[in-house]
């Protein structure tokens, strides 16, 4: 029993360091989904005007809004090129079971952008003038969002993997499923900034992780099995 | 029940039970659509303080709710499909998908034609109307993977596990809508939410209701006929369906 809970652990730690390893030699894979979320957050200050007290309004909804786009951006590479080397078949014939190897998939993925778009946010906070309060609103939201995105945006993926022309696909498939994220994270901000308690609706976002980190895996495996065959 | 069950999970005998349900579902659409109509659009009172255009509710309300259905039995469809690897169940889905999306969109639009008068704007960011909205994104999401996918068993394969991601998640986008628009707006005065209506008014719309349901059975039917013809046209027995259209239509 204690030997297979060391092996299943060490499996999910060889599969989050190998898609590491690759990302870091490739750095602009880590890098262009997070100057994408920084030039599209600019791009709202230059179209609608730099008035601080409009910019502070409107500031949840532009970082959340950016930050679906870039997640939308980087996930292409979550199996694309596994699938086209068949190192997603070999992932598949392992002992270990599906649902577990790809959700250490999902996590380095969520590693290489989710976090950086953390580490970035308190620029944007800058620039959309947030207060701190707001800022920290901001931060924990954008911590507990951006994984539950990582997982639907692997399903999103795996279904259409296969598929020549899955990106825009991709899109429209996984954008209406985020919109609660949306719609939780910036109401929590707002309520932030109006200084508020937000931490119910932190915890309606917690729960959404929660499932999705016990339900997300199975479907992403399902479709996984759909692509590869 | 699984011996009265078995013989479905052949095509042509599934094919062949919905030719025989097909007649019965569509004599009874056009029955209730003829009675719900002229009694909903004629003979029900006027609403005292909308007057006639209350009257979109007789399509309005059994088309959304019918939306939702359409989904709910997509949902159940994927879920047998994905459990018990029943391909009829996958050919459900996929029939059912473009069918719920029309649906959701004749109760956007007149949802829309409703606001107009009631609202004073084609378009108001009610809770409702947004899931609804919502819903129709979702649709649209099944039936773009479904149309992408050359293989049409991968396809229907698919749609299905993406129905059943959407089906957990759309009770957590309708709660999210409503939240975020009270909390955003302040409550809008919400028509549908209808306090207690009168028999008279209440009687049509419920055979409405029943209307839209057996349309929507009807035209699965069709679909699903459709879509294993489609997919079984290679075997036997639709040449020789095919072959015996020919002849009869020959003689004619």
């Amino acid at each position: 029993m204690k030997t297979m809970f060391r092996a299943l652990f060490s499996a999910f730690f060889q599969v989050v360091a190998k898609e590491l390893q690759g990302a870091f030699r490739h750095g602009s894979d880590i890098l262009n989904p997070v100057w994408f979320f920084i030039i599209v957050v600019t791009l709202f200050p230059l179209g609608i005007g730099t008035d601080p007290a409009l910019l502070e309004r409107i500031a949840p909804g532009i970082i959340w809004v950016a930050a679906l786009l870039a997640a939308l951006l980087s996930f292409e590479r979550l199996f694309k090129d596994d699938f086209i080397d068949g190192s997603l078949e070999q992932l598949m014939l392992s002992p270990f079971p599906l649902a577990w190897l790809v959700s250490a998939k999902v996590f380095a993925h969520w590693l290489l952008t989710g976090l950086p778009l953390l580490l970035v946010s308190p620029l944007l906070a800058t620039f959309l003038s947030l207060d701190i309060d707001t800022y920290i609103a901001l931060f924990l939201t954008l911590l507990i969002g951006t994984p539950i995105l990582s997982l639907f945006g692997a399903i999103g993926v795996a279904l259409t993997v296969g598929l020549r022309k899955g990106g825009i696909l991709l899109s429209l498939i996984m954008l209406p499923l985020s919109i609660p994220i949306l719609i939780f994270s910036t109401m929590a901000i707002d309520a932030a900034s109006y200084g508020q308690s937000y931490i119910g609706l932190l915890a309606l976002l917690g729960a959404m992780l929660i499932t999705a980190i016990i339900l997300a895996p199975f479907a992403i495996a399902a479709s996984l099995r759909v692509s590869v065959s | 029940m699984w011996k009265w069950l078995h013989p479905y999970a052949k095509p042509e005998k599934s094919y062949q039970l919905a030719g025989k349900l097909l007649p019965w579902f569509v004599v009874l659409t056009v029955i209730t659509f003829i009675i719900g109509l002229l009694w909903g659009l004629l003979f029900a009172p006027a609403d005292y303080q909308q007057g006639d255009s209350f009257r979109i509710i007789y399509i309005h309300v059994p088309a959304a709710m019918m939306a939702m259905g359409a989904y709910s039995s997509m949902a159940i469809a994927a879920f047998v499909a994905l459990v018990w690897q029943i391909r009829l169940a996958e050919m459900t889905v996929a029939a059912t998908a473009p069918i719920g999306a029309v649906f959701t969109f004749i109760a956007l639009f007149t949802g829309a034609a409703w606001g107009k008068p009631m609202w004073g704007a084609w378009w108001v960011w009610d809770a409702r109307l947004t899931s609804e909205l919502i819903l129709l994104f979702v649709y649209l999401g099944i039936i773009a993977l479904y149309n992408a996918f050359s293989d049409k068993v991968l396809a229907g394969r698919a749609a299905s596990i993406l129905t059943l991601v959407g089906v957990i998640n759309l009770p957590v986008i309708h709660y999210s809508v409503v939240w975020w628009n009270t909390l955003h707006q302040g409550p809008t005065i919400s028509k549908f939410g209808k306090p207690s209506m009168a028999v008279e008014m209440l009687w049509p719309l419920l055979i409405m209701i029943a209307a839209f349901a057996t349309l929507l059975g009807a035209l699965i039917l069709m679909r699903f006929r459709n879509e294993i013809l489609t997919r079984e046209s290679h075997r036997p027995w639709v040449r020789q369906l095919a072959l015996n259209n020919v002849k009869i239509t020959g003689k004619n």
